[in-house]
């Protein structure tokens, strides 16, 4: 097959699953903070709320879109469109899996390989500021304008400590291209625990995290938007889809975030389980546990409809596992269900925090970006710069 | 597998081309498709259903201005340690002992611009204030 049909193919299949994705990480997010605070969360709208996302857009669509007299209209249209157009450039060089085999072609499961992936995905994040900082200002509403700044500043400050805890593991892996940085993480120590970044540079993981979570606008930094000081932040005065588009922007945002801290740190699409230790065959037991103890629960039902939906949940959970036990697919399907795997824990970290941390105070936020995470970030630096220089 | 430069960045330019069409569409659909009804109070600025008072086009804390400019020298600094970060084990303790210079250097500025306030976000303690106040009181 011709090598940009096979692009076309696979860069519209990624965007689907990004938006899609997107689109229900939002219904995740809620039904994860209402089990956290003890409630049912969605669900009206089909079985579990399982398509509240799809009746979100059929109501934000036929919303009216309203544009104030005051803002100003030109950048106010554009703060949108630049938030999600940013926000899904990123995922272009961002690796799903290893080099495979599909119809006789080989092939990568990710759009393209830069030698400069990192950078690629840092420029693009950083670029990403114009699209709160543009709609903050260009809003003309007082609200709007101090949300945007606070985010613009905010951004810009964990920008560095990011940056420098990226560049510690790269001392390691020596290459900015994702899919070498994953393949230098690949074997097993003692045969048994991945060989990961994260074991060598536990510090710098966690000052990426922390600074993914501001620049993403996350809980415990979610000052731009601070609903009970600032209303809605930079967003105030949007309405309809252009409200949406920053929403499928932040949780983009999130999702390229994840993607990047487990493909620098947690080895990427390489298994937790070594492939001796009958690794190949997690991702179907996995599968086939959860769609028999849904089947289990489907025979006692506790709720009016889990007479239907648990059965239908644990057939597909069954079919999942039949389809990860055929050889021909293992190759290609195994690989992106550790990568889903590790994302989406680390997705699920970010809705986890947001349920558990109340919010940092401005200047709090400020000082801790500027004199303990920069600081920290720049040491731990050095101490992995003077090991791996002395290593023999 | 591509290789060529063209081969390399053509999904890139496509992945370019699909996020344009996605956001136009987004917003685009937001501003046609819809009832639209005009209104005098509903275009004015939201702020919380008081009329609004004064511009939100004021002066500004100069602090927002002074972070983006520290920024913007302490970000050349990050980038400049990514090519060092992947020439690194070639280089081992010679581009440790460079780069160190270098950081040594700018962590000069950034204990400088820490000193002078530059990152203090909270007002001045009020210690100036109390000791204006007790000396005549005791």
């Amino acid at each position: 097959m011709n090598f940009y049909i096979l692009t076309l193919i696979k860069a519209g299949l990624v965007a689907f699953v990004l938006l899609t994705t997107a689109a229900y990480l939002v219904w995740i997010e809620r039904k994860l903070l209402a089990h956290i605070q003890l409630r049912l969360g969605p669900q009206r709208v089909g079985p579990h709320g399982l398509l509240q996302p799809l009746a979100d857009l059929v109501k934000l669509v036929t919303k009216e879109g309203l544009i104030p007299q005051q803002v100003n209209k030109i950048y106010f249209l554009l703060a949108p469109f630049a938030a999600v157009m940013l926000a899904l450039i990123s995922i272009s060089v961002i690796p799903f899996g290893p080099e495979v085999e599909i119809f006789g072609q080989r092939t990568w499961l990710q759009l393209t390989d830069l030698k400069i992936g990192v950078l690629f995905v840092l420029a693009i994040s950083s670029i990403g500021v114009y699209g709160v900082a543009l709609g903050g200002w260009a809003s003309n509403n007082k609200y709007a304008l101090l949300g945007g700044l606070r985010s613009s500043a905010q951004m810009i400050s964990y920008e560095l400590p990011l940056a420098l805890a990226i560049a510690a593991p790269l001392l390691l892996s020596n290459t900015l291209s994702f899919r070498e940085l994953v393949e230098t993480q690949s074997g097993f120590l003692g045969g048994v625990l991945g060989n990961w970044n994260l074991w060598y540079q536990p510090v710098s993981f966690l000052v990426f995290l922390i600074s993914a979570f501001a620049e993403t606008n996350r809980v415990p930094f979610d000052l731009p938007e601070a609903e009970n000081e600032l209303v809605a932040g930079f967003h105030t005065e949007y309405s309809s889809l252009g409200f949406a588009a920053f929403f499928t922007a932040e949780y983009a945002n999130i999702i390229t975030a994840c993607a990047v801290g487990t493909h620098i740190w947690l080895g990427g699409w390489q298994p937790i389980i070594a492939p001796h230790l009958g690794g190949i065959w997690v991702p179907s037991l996995v599968f086939a546990f959860f769609g028999i103890m849904s089947l289990f629960h489907a025979t006692q039902p506790a709720r009016r409809w889990d007479k239907y939906t648990f059965p239908v949940l644990g057939l597909a959970a069954l079919g999942l596992a039949a389809l990860f036990a055929i050889p021909l697919l293992q190759p290609v399907l195994v690989p992106l269900f550790w990568f889903a795997a590790k994302t989406g824990a680390l997705i699920f970290l970010f809705i986890w925090i947001r349920g558990t941390l109340p919010r940092f105070r401005y200047d709090q936020l400020m000082r801790f970006a500027w004199t303990f995470l920069f600081p920290v970030a720049l040491v731990n630096l050095l101490v992995t710069g003077l090991v791996v220089a002395l290593q023999p | 597998m591509p290789a060529s430069f063209p081969d390399l960045y053509f999904p890139v330019l496509l992945q370019v081309v699909i996020a344009f069409a996605v956001a136009t569409g987004l917003v685009a659909m937001a501003f046609l498709v819809g009832k639209r009804v005009r209104g005098k109070v509903k275009e004015m600025p939201y702020e919380c259903g008081i009329p609004p008072t004064g511009s939100a086009r004021e002066r500004f804390s100069v602090k927002f201005y002074l972070v983006a400019m520290v920024f913007i020298l302490f970000d050349i600094e990050a980038i400049f340690l990514y090519p060092w970060a992947v020439v690194y084990r070639e280089l081992k303790l010679f581009a440790f002992v460079e780069m160190f210079v270098f950081i040594a250097l700018i962590l000069a500025g950034f204990f400088y611009i820490w000193k002078k306030g530059v990152l203090n976000w909270s007002r001045e303690e009020p210690e100036v204030v109390t000791e204006r106040r007790y000396p005549d009181a005791v």
